[in-house]
């Protein structure tokens, strides 16, 4: 039994809405799997909710006619890792949110909640932030699209307006078309845990897959918010696939981060990681693009 | 407190409760309906103990609202046992395998291996393990509950081959 | 068939698999109400007051009990049998609630509410001043004189302090050549997570108090719940139904005194008890922390000629198991390796932290990988091999301890280890994997270790069992030895049906344990059931079995001693011809018109005599050097446990063992605020328990002796298999990357300081 005050109970977008406006200090209750959690702790007890679980409108991935795809934010972490349109166009990130948690937490968690929680450790922001992702933030007011690297303010505060509700996830074509990327997951276990480190790097190769045409590369866990890392991509961009270009990515990333010292981990230690975790996942970002280090 | 409607198929009965919105699935199946089997190791989703299946996935029931599993089908382990033609083959191969020692986990991993059991993809041990590592144990070392889903998949697609 | 040794399958698995089997949490009566502990949110202090108007406000509560309303009784909470000798008393240092906080997290009051929300709203509106004093975190801290002592009791904080000395150390050591090896070795807090939590609930009926528990020791807890109460043993009843795992944490008093009480405070309506997993992490028991300095004397043909070791136990804020542990540890030491010069020395030390209390193999996980990571350590500089040096130097048959006088009855253990060496083809590889370069290295690495059964002659060792015969040749067999999850009641079956002479339909488990109606026996821990109560049930099963021959011999006129039983029927001694089935006796002997007899037999077993069970652990694995990771790619544990009564059952008990101790090698520790000595990480995501995906395939393995002393030659196997995979892991790392390590886990984090302080990534 939960020690929540109040459900408010939407059985439409629009009545999430004009809950939320009315009930600024509602929390949005999507999956559960972040506010129940809490509850359970103690954190959260006498909150009131807005249940928008049973909104199927905020279901779904499709394709625009203008190539984006879009995510609804109801979409479980199962349902994103086995769409048709993220195993084709963007698998990277089905990979990463498949190492959330086990299957029973990706059945309920959503990626939604994923983005808005606003935690560094986030397994599905890094790839979205590295997809150049944009969000849809929609209020009674109307619609709002933020790019999702202008959201995280700071451990888990992001720019969502106390009337606004995150209502789609927009990743370009641009973005995505011939592009290939990698996720690594550092973490103490292969399943239910939380990132020491995550690591998502892509690539888009020139025609002759002997350079980087364009190469994107985000962090969890390196900074109070998940983050890109200009540096390592201004240095990678156009370069030949070598042994430097490893380099430049992993020393580049390190000008980028900020880790902090926690009893989780030290900011030692997630620096090392940083470098290797860069290392690979472009290795690995690289071969999915049909490319080859020094080949 | 506020009190709500359901209506869900139960082990493949209907049910309908009158039940106080702040409940988790897991307190409306064991207060309600006294499905023991459903059991409550954490109550955060990190053990795996209370995992039901909702429309044939597994969750953890303890962080699920009642409400939720409104016009849901729902199988415990409960839902496995036949009168008339006894329990499941997952469930007699946990006891052959010896996969139970403490049983305080073994319905949850039931519940969490039928997904496993009723595809027709031959998962490796690996997947087996992927596939149920929302679910702790402390007894096992798992091995044994690796052997008794392993035989249980090989078996069940077996039979499919023959059948079809 | 022999039915010893017969691959049944457990008596209680369809129960558990269909969901039918009862625990504690299952069985609360739904008027039960809900109590909560408030927990103090201080480390180290005092309790001055409480506020609790606002708590007494709330909607349902029944009533709030705080530290100032419990009795005035300190008591023990250690799962040991009674000691009627003073000295030998478990220390009684802690009330229901207490005044003086003594971690983060200590007991102070309790509220009982209708329901669980109004319990818990209650709570959190509870105010309390304390007098605060800084925590003390580590046993060097803790026995600096300048402290106020966490108990009164022990002004400098040492809770016990031992020693003993065996040869003159001294003398020995200057024997002329001798290579000097020493090491400093450390291991983690950690915690047994049975996945039912630690819970209870009570009521009174007909005058007793009634307290059903998921507990290893159901008689104990009654004496426990009687002290603390200050009440008469048999004014207390436990009831034990199925248990969701314990592994030592229940071989004590948790929430079962607090409970009794509370229910005494409404009346006697039922009241549950039950912690969350926070709370079982936090407020149960901890394996304790232990550091250890070794000391080797080697002569040159590869024996020991004096060894010596100083450990230090964290026995965290309350006495519990207390020093049991870290002697055990000591004594360990002496045992696996004897030795004519040896010393050993131990403090266990109170600190402001969770308190540390049994856990799987008692002490002996803490010195199995200080010493078995020392005998690589040894090996490593002299140039000894590993197998060679081991087999010269470990307990060998008919070893006799000199001070406890545990004697070596039977040992496997050259065996198990040249199966384990077999299996994973160690030497070779060992020399193979040595110098290596490159980022990705394998490694191999092996550990033995002995491990006495049950706890004779250190404290009392005693079983009782009863066997009532029904009309139709069936009994129920009813013993005081506890299931929780390990297979006792499987093998009591067989053990009673091999021995009566029956089949093992025939004998009915009662698995429940009721103190009113059960036979007394300590309970669940020092993998002492099968040796010490198996003991019991032989003896009740001859006892039966006499019985039964008895009234055949009156109905077939035949002098009982020319009887037997088999397979259900009475024959002949060295006979097959049935003369009766034991059902037709059984029913004549409850319906006979001139002699009728209640057939039934009740027998205790008082022990006195122990012996030894043996085993290693072989590990090859891959060390990821830049990813700072370590992946197990073979295990295998080899067990000398005596006669094996189940073997599937066995190995169940071994892949265990092996999944904890890899989950001790490699992940698992408890992590506290040095400032506060709050539990960081009490929860099943942030500690690192294995899950499926994270262990390996493990393989379990046995060499069969036969133990004279042992009821079927039978000798622990519950526990050991924890002991030798963290050290086989240690070494295999050794091996690996030449980096010696000298604490666990070996975490990703661990490994990066140390490959680092190697040079690995220069």
């Amino acid at each position: 039994m939960y020690d929540f005050n109040t459900l408010y109970e939407a059985k439409t977008v629009k009545e999430a809405l004009i809950l939320r406006n009315e009930h600024p200090e509602a929390l949005i209750l999507a999956g559960g799997s972040d506010i129940l959690i809490k509850l359970h702790e103690g954190k959260l007890s006498g909150c009131d909710l807005i249940n928008i679980f049973g909104l199927d409108q905020l279901r779904g991935i499709t394709m625009e006619p203008d190539g984006s795809i879009i995510i609804r934010p109801l979409c479980s972490f199962t349902d994103v890792a086995t769409h048709p349109l993220i195993l084709e166009h963007i698998p990277v990130l089905g990979e990463a949110v498949n190492q959330i948690g086990g299957p029973q937490i990706r059945n309920i968690g959503t990626i939604g909640g994923n983005i808005c929680n606003g935690v560094t450790s986030a397994d599905s922001a890094s790839t979205l932030k590295a997809y150049d992702a944009s969000l849809e933030l929609t209020s009674v007011d109307g619609i709002r699209i933020l790019p999702y690297a202008e959201f995280n303010f700071g451990p888990g505060k992001v720019d969502l307006k106390q009337n606004e509700i995150l209502t789609g996830i927009r990743i370009s074509k641009e973005s995505w078309e011939h592009t290939y990327g990698h996720y690594i997951k550092y973490a103490m276990r292969k399943a239910m845990d939380i990132a020491t480190l995550g690591c998502s790097v892509n690539v888009r190769l020139s025609d002759d897959k002997n350079t980087i045409d364009r190469f994107r590369i985000a962090f969890g866990v390196a900074a109070p918010t998940p983050i890109r890392s200009v540096t390592a991509e201004a240095s990678a961009n156009g370069h030949a696939l070598d042994d430097e270009l490893l380099h430049m990515v992993g020393e580049g990333s390190l000008v980028d981060v900020m880790p902090r010292s926690s009893w989780r981990a030290s900011k030692e230690f997630r620096l090392h990681l940083v470098k290797e975790l860069a290392r690979r996942a472009t290795i690995a970002a690289i071969e999915k693009a049909g490319g080859k280090i020094n080949g | 407190m506020a009190r709500k409607l359901v209506s869900c198929t139960v082990n493949g009965t209907k049910r309908h409760y009158h039940i106080d919105v702040r409940a988790s699935l897991s307190d409306m199946l064991r207060n309600e309906e006294g499905l023991d089997s459903i059991k409550h190791g954490c109550d955060v989703g990190e053990c795996g103990a209370c995992t039901v299946l909702i429309d044939g996935k597994p969750f953890n029931s303890c962080i699920y609202l009642a409400i939720w599993a409104e016009g849901k089908s729902i199988l415990t382990v409960e839902g496995l046992n036949d009168v008339k033609t006894g329990i499941s083959d997952i469930q007699q191969a946990f006891i052959d395998a010896g996969a139970v020692q403490c049983g305080f986990c073994t319905p949850g991993f039931i519940m969490a291996s039928i997904p496993i059991i009723e595809s027709d993809k031959p998962a490796s041990r690996d997947e087996i393990r992927r596939q149920v590592a929302g679910n702790l144990c402390r007894c096992t070392g798992y091995e044994k509950i690796v052997d008794a889903i392993e035989k249980t998949q090989k078996k069940r697609i077996a039979e499919r081959k023959s059948s079809s | 068939m022999d039915i010893i040794g017969a691959p049944l399958k457990r008596v209680d698995a369809k129960e558990k698999t269909t969901g039918q089997a009862k625990y504690t949490g299952d069985l609360v009566p739904r008027n039960a109400l809900v109590a909560k502990v408030l927990h103090s949110t201080i480390g180290n202090g005092i309790v001055k007051s409480f506020d609790l108007t606002e708590a007494w406000k709330v909607p349902d509560i029944v009533d709030i009990v705080t530290c100032f309303d419990v009795p005035d009784i300190q008591f023990p909470t250690a799962g040991h049998p009674w000691s009627t000798d003073k000295k030998h008393q478990d220390i009684a240092d802690r009330k229901l609630l207490n005044t003086r906080v003594r971690f983060y997290g200590d007991d102070i009051a309790a509220v009982i509410a209708e329901n669980e929300l109004a319990a818990r709203e209650a709570l959190r509106k509870i105010k309390v001043t304390y007098e605060e004093f800084e925590p003390v975190i580590t046993v060097e801290d803790a026995m600096k004189p300048t402290r106020i002592p966490i108990h009164e009791e022990r002004p400098d904080n040492v809770v016990v302090h031992s020693s003993y000395e065996i040869g003159s150390y001294e003398e020995a050591r200057r024997e002329p050549g001798l290579i000097k090896i020493e090491g400093d070795y450390e291991t983690p807090i950690v915690q047994h997570c049975h996945i039912e939590k630690a819970l209870s609930f009570a009521y009174i009926e007909s005058g007793k108090i009634v307290v059903v528990s998921a507990t290893q020791i159901p008689h104990i807890i009654r004496r426990i719940c009687s002290q603390a109460l200050g009440v008469g043993f048999g004014d207390i009843r436990i009831i034990k139904p199925y248990l969701g795992g314990g592994f030592g944490n229940r071989q004590d008093a948790l929430t079962e005194p607090l409970n009794a009480f509370l229910a005494t405070r409404v009346a006697g309506r039922p009241v549950k008890l039950e912690y969350t997993r926070e709370e079982t992490f936090n407020c149960t028991r901890v394996r304790h922390a232990m550091k250890f300095h070794i000391e080797s004397y080697v002569r040159t043909d590869g024996s020991f000629a004096a060894r010596s070791i100083i450990a230090y136990s964290n026995q965290g804020a309350y006495a519990s198991h207390a020093h049991a542990l870290v002697a055990n540890a000591i004594n360990g030491f002496r045992m696996m390796y004897p030795v004519g010069a040896i010393k050993g020395e131990a403090y266990t030390v109170y600190t402001n932290l969770p308190t540390a209390g049994a856990m799987r193999a008692y002490g002996i996980p803490q010195i199995g990988f200080a010493l078995e990571a020392h005998v690589d350590d040894i090996v490593a500089k002299t140039g000894f091999d590993p197998i060679e040096f081991r087999k010269t130097n470990m307990m060998k048959l008919g070893y006799v301890d000199s001070l406890t006088t545990i004697t070596c009855h039977s040992t496997g253990l050259a065996e198990c280890i040249d199966k384990g060496e077999r299996y994973l083809n160690y030497t070779e590889k060992r020399n193979t994997y040595k110098n290596q370069s490159g980022p990705i290295r394998k490694g191999v690495g092996m550990a033995i270790f002995c491990y006495k059964t049950g706890v004779y002659p250190i404290s009392l060792e005693t079983a009782a069992c009863r066997m009532v015969l029904n009309q139709d040749g069936s009994f129920q067999l009813q013993v005081g030895a506890t299931e929780i999850g390990q297979g006792a009641d499987t093998v009591f079956v067989q053990m009673a049906a091999h021995t009566v002479g029956v089949t093992v339909d025939k004998v009915h488990l009662i698995s429940k344990q009721d103190t009113d109606v059960t036979p007394y026996d300590s309970g669940a821990y020092a993998s002492r059931q099968t040796y010490v109560s198996g003991m019991a049930v032989k003896k009740t099963a001859e006892s039966l079995k006499a019985k039964i021959l008895d009234f055949a011999g009156f109905m077939l006129h035949k002098d009982p001693w020319d009887l037997d039983i088999k397979e259900n029927f009475i024959v002949h001694k060295h006979k097959e011809e049935h003369l009766l089935s034991v059902a037709e006796v059984a029913i004549e002997s409850c319906y006979s018109l001139t002699n009728s007899q209640h057939i039934a037999a009740e027998e205790s077993h008082h022990c006195s005599d122990n012996t030894y069970a043996f085993g290693v652990c072989f590990a090859e694995i891959e060390v990821d050097i830049p990813m700072c990771q370590i992946k197990v790619l073979d295990i295998i544990n080899v067990h000398d446990s005596g006669k094996i009564i189940n073997r599937q059952t066995a190995e169940g008990q071994v892949h265990g063992g092996m999944s904890m101790g890899l989950g001790y090698g490699l992940s698992e520790i408890l992590k506290f605020d040095p400032k506060t000595g709050k539990m960081l990480n009490g929860n099943l995501l942030d500690y690192k328990l294995m899950t499926p995906i994270d262990t390996p395939d493990l393989h379990a393995d046995f060499v069969e002796t036969n133990d004279p002393t042992g009821p079927y030659g039978n000798k622990a196997l519950g526990e050991p298999p924890v002991i030798p995979v963290a050290p086989a892991l240690r070494n295999a790392l050794f091996n690996a990357t030449g980096v010696a390590m000298d604490s666990i886990p070996l975490n990703p984090e661990k490994l990066f300081f140390a490959f680092e302080h190697a040079g690995l990534y220069k």
